[in-house]
């Protein structure tokens, strides 16, 4: 196709000269409209450096530094990642054993398999939640309505919502009443709070919303036509799902599951309120060792679960492209 | 389509799915909000009642105790604290995310670097950025501040929400009405004023939305920087280390109720807004 020269645009007359550099003009006009970009992004970006960027980089710096006791000099040491890797908890540095992995790297382990197994739930029990909402509910007012209800819990506070499973899981708590009455149990069970259990369903009850949402968008986006061709074609549900819904949807399963990913690495409270603090998770770790005021292997722990997240991140976004969502 | 359509298996088979999955969406409502209903009832849970059913009477002493002083520490102050800072967070989220927006309708140097960082907010844990930013100002000698620090990072983490959602408000806006204002002549800060203001009030609400409700419940990422007075989430967690007691409840479900007026209240301003707008 021939393109028409910069000083002639083709109308439905026909083509009409225009005076020359009209349209170099009007693209600089619209370019230059709006307020100077530089005053509109200095203040965040200034904001997000002090806070988010210097932050980070302090992180990075002070692994590197040595710990007085009470604070922290400028004396650069590796000594802290060979403690990571290697040391067995700080209060008995002599117990030391080269060949089983740290007990901080431990830490980081059951923090990621912790992550692993609420992220399958959350997928799990939130995507029907996600799909009934996108496919199954036709008005957008009651779609509307029933994603806020499901979104709500999400703008109040999840300490509370930790505080909240107290009386369901305790000893003599709202689950162990229902399952003496219909007979499963014969006495209380006392494995409910404080254990593996509460915690894994705790998390799935605080974080199950954060992947509803994303996968909710995805699949809104769907062209029904799209559906409506495949069932004229005699597609049977289950193809449907597998050849449309499912790789359309996938975007919006990558991104929720990269919230609950990030957000459940770096989880201290819920840990404390629901598991008595029985266990530690990595961010537990973090806050002993600055509560003991030892930064730099604070620091040195807060890098590590940094990189494991990265890594976390950079698959999933390996395995999906999410590009297309933003 | 006929105004009565027959009973066919195919919509037979329809209804009954349609039917297990509002059954379903039931049960998860159950699931989400269970714990917290339960927490509200106990909260009324009679003067020798404990933390767990059976209610022994009802009565609303455990709220008398959560007003008087002495049980739980400031928890007055802690409240008053925490809703001045969300306030200051919400007022600065609609600012910074509107300002952000309107940059990124242009092409810009920087502009995917800016892009990253704005949603980096949104992945790094809040214990990483109280942990940086704590050991620092220790190391340089600044004492935290909950109107300083934890304000900071409290800004870090409702700014990429803010901004989402005010991207996808500028993604929907019709440049052309701005582009009539400018042909007319009026200069830029009556376009924004007449013009664009108005268009995007709705969005702006949505953003303060998120700002405040997040930074009122936030918790990690104020534990190392609120400094010498909590907020109310750090009351909260603190009174968590002593003996349970109803009050918990009592001071959950009130915090709750709270959060969920200003829900209703920020949805109420927004739908009027939106009305107004079209």
């Amino acid at each position: 196709m021939q393109q028409p020269a910069p000083t002639q645009h083709s109308g439905l007359i026909g083509i009409q000269p225009v005076p020359s550099g009209a349209i170099e003009a009007a693209r600089k006009i619209r370019r230059e409209a709006g307020f100077p970009v530089g005053w509109l992004i200095t203040p965040a970006a200034l904001w997000l450096l002090i806070f988010l960027v210097v932050p980070l980089l302090s992180i990075i710096t002070f692994s590197f530094w040595t710990s007085t006791g009470s604070g922290m000099t400028p004396d650069l040491t590796l000594q802290y990642y060979g403690d990571y890797f290697y040391n067995e908890g700080f209060f008995e540095a002599e117990h030391r054993n080269y060949l089983k992995p740290s007990v901080f790297i431990r830490t980081l382990g059951s923090t990621f398999y912790f992550t692993i197994v609420v992220m399958a739930l959350c997928l799990l029990l939130g995507y029907p939640i996600a799909y009934f909402l996108a496919m199954q509910v036709q008005s957008f007012k009651w779609q509307l309505a029933l994603f806020l209800v499901c979104m709500v819990p999400f703008w109040t506070s999840y300490l509370i919502r930790a505080v909240a499973w107290m009386p369901m899981l305790g000893r003599r708590g709202l689950l162990n009443k229902f399952l003496l009455s219909i007979d499963v149990i014969d006495k209380p069970v006392t494995f409910l709070l404080y254990s593996e259990f509460s915690y894994t369903m705790a998390l799935v009850q605080l974080y199950v919303v954060l992947c509803v949402g994303p996968i909710f968008f995805s699949l809104a986006k769907i062209d029904n036509a799209i559906l409506e061709a495949a069932r004229d074609m005699g597609a049977t549900p289950l193809q449907i799902f597998r050849e449309i819904i499912g790789p359309l949807s996938l975007p919006g399963v990558a991104i929720g599951m990269i919230f609950i990913f990030v957000m459940i690495m770096g989880e201290f409270a819920t840990a404390v309120v629901v598991y008595g603090g029985k266990t530690s998770t990595t961010g537990t770790v973090i806050l002993n060792y600055y509560a003991i005021a030892n930064y730099p292997f604070a620091a040195v722990n807060a890098l590590m679960l940094m990189l494991s997240m990265m890594i976390g991140v950079v698959i999933i976004l390996k395995l999906v492209d999410i590009r297309k969502e933003l | 389509m006929a105004a009565k359509r027959r009973w066919t298996p195919e919509r037979r088979r329809k209804a009954f799915v349609k039917g297990g999955y509002s059954v379903y969406y039931a049960i998860f409502l159950v699931f989400i909000y269970g714990p917290m209903i339960a927490m509200f009832v106990l909260s009324f849970q009679g003067r020798r009642g404990g933390t767990s059913f059976p209610m022994r009477g009802v009565s609303l002493y455990w709220y008398e105790k959560l007003i008087e002083p002495s049980t739980v520490g400031d928890l007055q102050g802690a409240m008053g604290r925490s809703i001045m800072l969300a306030l200051i967070v919400m007022v600065i989220t609609a600012l910074f995310s509107t300002m952000l927006a309107m940059a990124f309708r242009k092409r810009f140097f920087g502009a995917g670097v800016l892009f990253y960082t704005v949603m980096a907010g949104l992945m790094v844990p809040g214990i990483l950025l109280s942990l940086g930013l704590a050991s620092l100002m220790k190391q340089v000698g600044i004492p935290p501040n909950w109107w300083s620090s934890a304000l900071g990072v409290h800004v870090v983490w409702t700014l990429p929400f803010g901004f989402l959602v005010m991207m996808a408000v500028f993604n929907r806006f019709d440049s052309s009405l701005e582009e009539a204002a400018r042909d007319m002549g009026a200069s830029e800060w009556t376009v924004f004023k007449e013009v664009t203001l108005p268009l995007i009030t709705p969005g702006i609400v949505a953003a303060g939305l998120f700002g405040f409700t997040l930074s009122y419940d936030e918790f990690a990422r104020t534990t190392l920087l609120a400094g010498e007075f909590n907020t109310l989430p750090l009351d909260i967690n603190a009174s968590m280390t002593q003996r349970i007691r109803p009050t918990l409840f009592a001071l959950g479900t009130a915090s709750t109720v709270f959060s969920l007026l200003m829900i209703g209240l920020f949805l109420g301003i927004y739908t009027i807004l939106y009305r107004r707008s079209r």
